[in-house]
């Protein structure tokens, strides 16, 4: 059984905050095909097309056949735990710091043998069924962990699993814009999810839009001005709160519906560009440097940063040209956090949902996106640790088209659908 | 001053004398401009529509790595950010009319006298409160008739709603601050051949101005007849009534519409 | 199958070991000159008339053996880099006694040294082996010992071995180490202390772990005849095997590559194994020496517990095992410790080996195994010397 986690006590302020030490991140490229699927919650090993044998670890060259025609494929990750071990020393600083420690070695169902970090609950005396998954690590790795078949409520707090994942329970959250409906939703989720304070961002607070004062009711909730097109703004709120915050979700967004031609002039698509690239860059350059010192700060410290971004930045959709631009400028932008956040263990999440069931989608046909979806879609990346996440019917099948063929999706974006 | 005293005294007297009573602080001057920050509020239209910029700044260095030994910014904003200027050309009821813009109006007409109206116990009482005739006249009878020429500044004391949210005032139905009714403005421009006219709100126009017949009548009147506005004012509690020096020309934009500018009254002491 | 030649007419001689310290500054460069400088002295071979090098170091990196051959002078015309570790001395033997006997090379010099510094540990271990990165290190142990947990676990567990077992090995060695005067640890061990010491990796605890640390071993490989004409004492090679990535399908390791060649090891020299009067097995801990014991032949497979309970492994025993103290007690100077067994066998077989000979030995095997990847190690090796006719 996992021991719930608990409330954390308040922090001694006079003694130096641990540093994050990340365990290690080497990986060969081969290797690397397990942290793409990780990324995304799932768990791939290699099978050879000609033999169909099953490759651990990853590899050039079928072990069995020699044949080089090796694909990705999921695994169902079950097998035997053949033997157990609990680590009391390492020479590693991560695992150092982390000790007691523990490893199994589980023989896939599939054919290979694997070394996997143990969840609490997998029994002590092997064999055991064990049903093994792919988690990114701290250093943004995939490692593979031995699960329970069957786990308890509290299996999310074990102690080696809450060092994969980034579950809001007990931590400090920043929610850029609670104006909008996907904001107020993401708060609720947030807080139902056991965040200890979430605060919650607002520009203009003269402009007067609905359900804010319905979270703002919520204990949990602090209304905080935030502009994303004030760099003053930014700084201002990072000074006053930016060494609290443990997950950053940026939500704001600017949205309309403008390719080239429909709108003359650029100022709506810089409004677009400033918040949705700028907004980022200005938030980053404030919030990240203490988010990235806190990250190894006790059991529920700085642990990651969450972009709504949008599948049209993945390919531009012509109807909302601009806005996929700036969606897709941010996507870079992203991936430059992302690296610059490694080195401090912090998780950088980015969702790509197709159309939200929003007023800039109206003429959308279905499906499109609840507020409440996206915003549970959230939740769950922090809890699973993953990093790219295609919430809803649409962004995953745009999703799949755009790997099968880029262009021919631009083509059909291009053509109306 | 009378013309007749004019007529006895040279232009370098009058100017000379000017100088000295600003040295003596016999003429003082008076700031009327709400200062350029990121948080003033700017004027708000719906979302399809193109959107004035707020002013924003950043900093280029600051005696560091991207500049040692100076200080500078970039900001950027509309024209009609924080304390602005109107042009005729603004409105489409002065699109067409000669020297319409800020960079062609004649340059004397940056300095002119200034009529203030005081509204500000009625505005604190009604945030939609329309200036009217009967209003004007009143002023009239205390402080003289309006002159040809002169500004007419709306005091309403909005100015001192430091919060932008008490400043834009909005709620469901819109915006709610003062402004001249229809009446008043025709009145002005036809009866009284103003300058301009100058509010301390968001804009020349009532909040609701929208709904008055026509829509937004200060901006449709008066760039109509080729006249200018002001806004975002501060400070009108401390003019007086009559006989305050307005200084305010905006920035020499081509083709500009308005800009953000420095207002300045010359009072005398003890005004 | 076609038998392989003999290794008749090769001799082994020249036992050298450089001093093992726990860190040192000097590189592999400086240890491997020390242990060429050795053989020379002892050997009275002149360093000009050693043809042939075959060498073993990690951390001779980004040097291989033929950076070496400039640093130290040396022109030979058989040259051979082994960077396999502990299987590397049965390895290199193998190799350099073919060159002898094809005439490649007269006179080969065989070093086995590494340095260690006090950061080595964490430079070496990021680039060890590609499926170790990949597979191994990401799990947080630091190095072998959690994968020789697993295996040492799954050996208990399977055929009911206690800790004890392991304990009495290691036990044994320490008795061993205390008549080397070149072993790092100096203080007996008792059983007690074995199973008291302080838990690294569980079933694993302290003293089933090596003590890394810097120094060379190493031995010259010619023809017999030289060896005679140079005066020098010598053995010869009765037999030897490897084998490399042996069954691969066991999903952990419970047996080694020696137990598909061990029969043709024992035709080769034409002996079985009660014939042997002591084995130098390799000991990177104890549950692979008790393998080593059931796969060359000792006891039966799971049996090793029963057969350390049965025996006394001491140099005076009846079944004398890692006379020098083995690595567990002498250390583990990188790859040297491939070669650890090789030198103290030629020692045990010229009456060399002091206070701690195997009275009256005559055959002696050693064995090799090494570079571990990510579950388990591939080399295997073995090889049965003999004294000179």
């Amino acid at each position: 059984m996992t021991m719930p986690l608990m409330r954390p006590k308040r922090k001694n302020p006079v003694l130096r905050t641990r540093q994050m030490n990340l365990p290690p991140w080497a990986r060969g490229r081969v290797a690397l095909g397990i942290t793409a699927s990780a990324a995304e919650g799932r768990f791939e090993l290699q099978t050879c097309e000609d033999c169909g044998t099953v490759q651990y670890p990853p590899r050039e060259a079928c072990h069995k056949c020699l044949s080089p025609r090796l694909h990705w494929r999921e695994q169902t990750g079950e097998g035997e735990l053949i033997s157990s071990t609990t680590l009391h020393h390492s020479n590693d600083l991560f695992f150092r710091e982390r000790l007691p420690w523990r490893l199994g070695l589980v023989h896939l169902d599939a054919g290979p043998t694997l070394m996997v970090h143990l969840h609490g609950e997998v029994g002590d005396i092997p064999p055991a069924r064990v049903r093994v998954g792919a988690r990114l690590d701290r250093a943004g790795q995939a490692v593979l962990i031995g699960f329970p078949n069957e786990g308890s409520a509290h299996m999310a707090d074990d102690k080696m699993l809450r060092e994969m994942t980034s579950d809001p329970k007990f931590r400090k959250v920043l929610v850029t814009d609670g104006k909008t409906e996907v904001g107020q939703a993401i708060v609720r989720a947030l807080v139902k999810a056991g965040a200890d304070i979430v605060w919650v961002g607002h520009a203009e607070p003269w402009k007067k839009m609905g359900g804010l004062d319905d979270i703002t009711a919520l204990p949990q909730v602090t209304l905080v001005p935030l502009d994303l097109t004030n760099g003053r703004s930014v700084s201002e709120l990072a000074g006053e709160i930016g060494g609290k915050v443990d997950i950053v979700i940026n939500n704001a967004e600017v949205h309309r519906n403008f390719g080239i031609g429909a709108r003359r002039g650029t100022d709506v698509a810089k409004a677009e560009m400033d918040i949705n690239y700028f907004g980022l860059l200005r938030l980053a350059q404030e919030f990240g440097p203490a988010l990235k010192g806190r990250s190894a700060d006790g059991a529920t410290g700085a642990t990651a940063w969450v972009n709504l971004l949008s599948i049209y930045a993945l390919s531009n959709f012509p109807p909302h040209g601009t806005f996929s631009a700036s969606k897709a400028a941010a996507h870079s932008l992203a991936q430059c956090l992302r690296a610059e956040m490694r080195p401090a263990g912090i998780r950088v999440i980015n969702l790509f949902p197709g159309p939200i069931d929003d007023e800039w989608n109206q003429h959308m046909p279905p499906p499109k996106l609840a507020a409440g979806a996206l915003a549970n879609a959230i939740v769950k990346a922090l809890r699973d640790g993953v990093e790219d996440v295609y919430p809803g019917d649409v962004a995953q099948e745009w999703l799949e088209r755009w790997r099968d063929n880029p262009k021919i999706l631009e083509r059909e974006l291009a053509a109306g659908g | 001053m009378t013309t007749a005293t004019e007529e006895l005294m040279s232009t370098a007297e009058i100017l000379g004398g000017l100088v000295s009573a600003m040295a003596t602080g016999r003429i003082r001057v008076i700031d009327l401009t709400q200062t350029l920050t990121p948080e003033f509020p700017q004027i708000a239209l719906p979302p399809e529509m193109g959107q004035c910029w707020p002013f924003r700044i950043e900093e280029v260095s600051k005696y560091d790595e991207r500049g040692p030994g100076w200080y500078w910014n970039n900001f950027s904003c509309g024209e009609h950010t924080g304390t602005h200027f109107d042009a005729p050309i603004h409105w489409i009821s002065g699109r067409d009319l000669p020297n319409n813009s800020v960079d062609t109006i004649p340059v004397q007409h940056f300095v002119a006298p200034a009529c203030v109206i005081d509204c500000s116990s009625e505005s604190a009482a009604d945030d939609d409160y329309l200036l009217t005739v009967a209003d004007i006249e009143r002023y009239e009878a205390r402080h003289g008739r309006i002159p040809k020429g002169a500004w007419a500044l709306m005091r309403t004391d909005w100015s001192k709603r430091q919060d932008p949210e008490a400043y834009q005032n909005f709620d469901e139905t819109g915006q709610h601050t003062p402004g001249p009714s229809t009446e008043a403005v025709r009145f002005l421009v036809e009866q009284r051949d103003v300058l301009g006219f100058g509010s301390e709100a968001i804009g020349t126009d009532a909040g609701q101005g929208y709904h008055l017949r026509p829509p937004y009548p200060c901006h449709y009147y008066m760039h109509g007849a080729g006249r200018y506005g002001l806004q975002c004012l501060c400070n009108l509690d401390l003019l007086p009534p009559a006989g305050a020096v307005l200084i305010c020309p905006p920035l020499k934009i081509e083709k500009g519409s308005g800009s953000p500018l420095r207002v300045l009254a010359l009072v005398g002491s003890g005004s | 199958m076609k038998r392989r030649q003999s290794y008749e007419g090769v001799a082994v001689a020249v036992p050298i070991t450089v001093p093992y310290v726990r860190y040192s500054t000097r590189t592999a460069h400086w240890f491997i000159g020390q242990a060429v400088e050795a053989l020379v002295k002892a050997s009275g071979v002149p360093k000009e008339q050693i043809d042939g090098l075959c060498l073993s170091s990690f951390s001779l990196v980004p040097d291989t053996a033929v950076g070496v051959t400039q640093h130290l002078g040396l022109s030979p015309r058989w040259l051979d880099h082994v960077p396999t570790g502990g299987a590397s001395g049965v390895m290199c033997l193998r190799r350099a006694a073919r060159a002898v006997q094809a005439g490649d090379a007269d006179i080969v010099a065989c070093v086995g040294a590494d340095t260690n510094h006090v950061d080595s540990f964490r430079q070496t271990l990021g680039s060890f082996s590609n499926f170790a990165r990949d597979a191994s290190y990401p799990y947080g142990s630091g190095g072998p010992n959690s994968i020789f947990a697993f295996i040492t676990a799954n050996y208990m567990r399977s055929y009911g071995a206690k800790r004890e077992d392991f304990g009495r090995i290691a036990v044994d060695q320490r008795t061993n180490a205390l008549g080397n005067p070149h072993a790092m640890f100096k203080k007996p061990l008792t059983l007690d202390e074995y199973m008291a010491a302080r838990p690294i990796s569980d079933p694993i605890h302290l003293f089933d772990c090596v003590m890394p640390c810097a120094g060379a071993e190493a031995f010259l490989v010619m023809s017999e005849e030289r060896a005679r004409d140079l005066g020098l004492a010598h053995v010869v090679i009765r037999g030897a095997i490897e084998r490399h990535n042996a069954f691969a399908d066991d999903p952990v390791m419970v047996r080694g590559g020696w137990l598909v060649d061990r029969d043709d090891l024992y035709a080769q020299a034409g002996v079985q194994p009660a014939a042997l009067d002591f084995v130098q097995t390799y000991d990177d801990y104890p549950v692979i020496v008790m393998m080593q014991f059931e796969d060359l032949g000792f006891c039966e497979k799971g049996e090793g517990s029963a057969f350390v309970q049965s025996h006394k492994m001491t140099f005076d025993g009846s079944f004398p095992n890692n006379t020098s103290g083995g690595q567990l007690s002498a250390g583990q100077a990188g790859a040297a410790g491939g070669f650890l067994g090789m030198v103290e066998a030629i020692r045990q077989l010229t009456d060399a080996a002091g206070p701690r000979t195997v009275p009256d030995a005559q055959l002696g095997l050693v064995a090799g195994f090494g570079m571990v990847t990510y579950d388990r190690c591939l080399c295997t090796g073995a090889v049965i010397l003999g004294r000179s006719a």
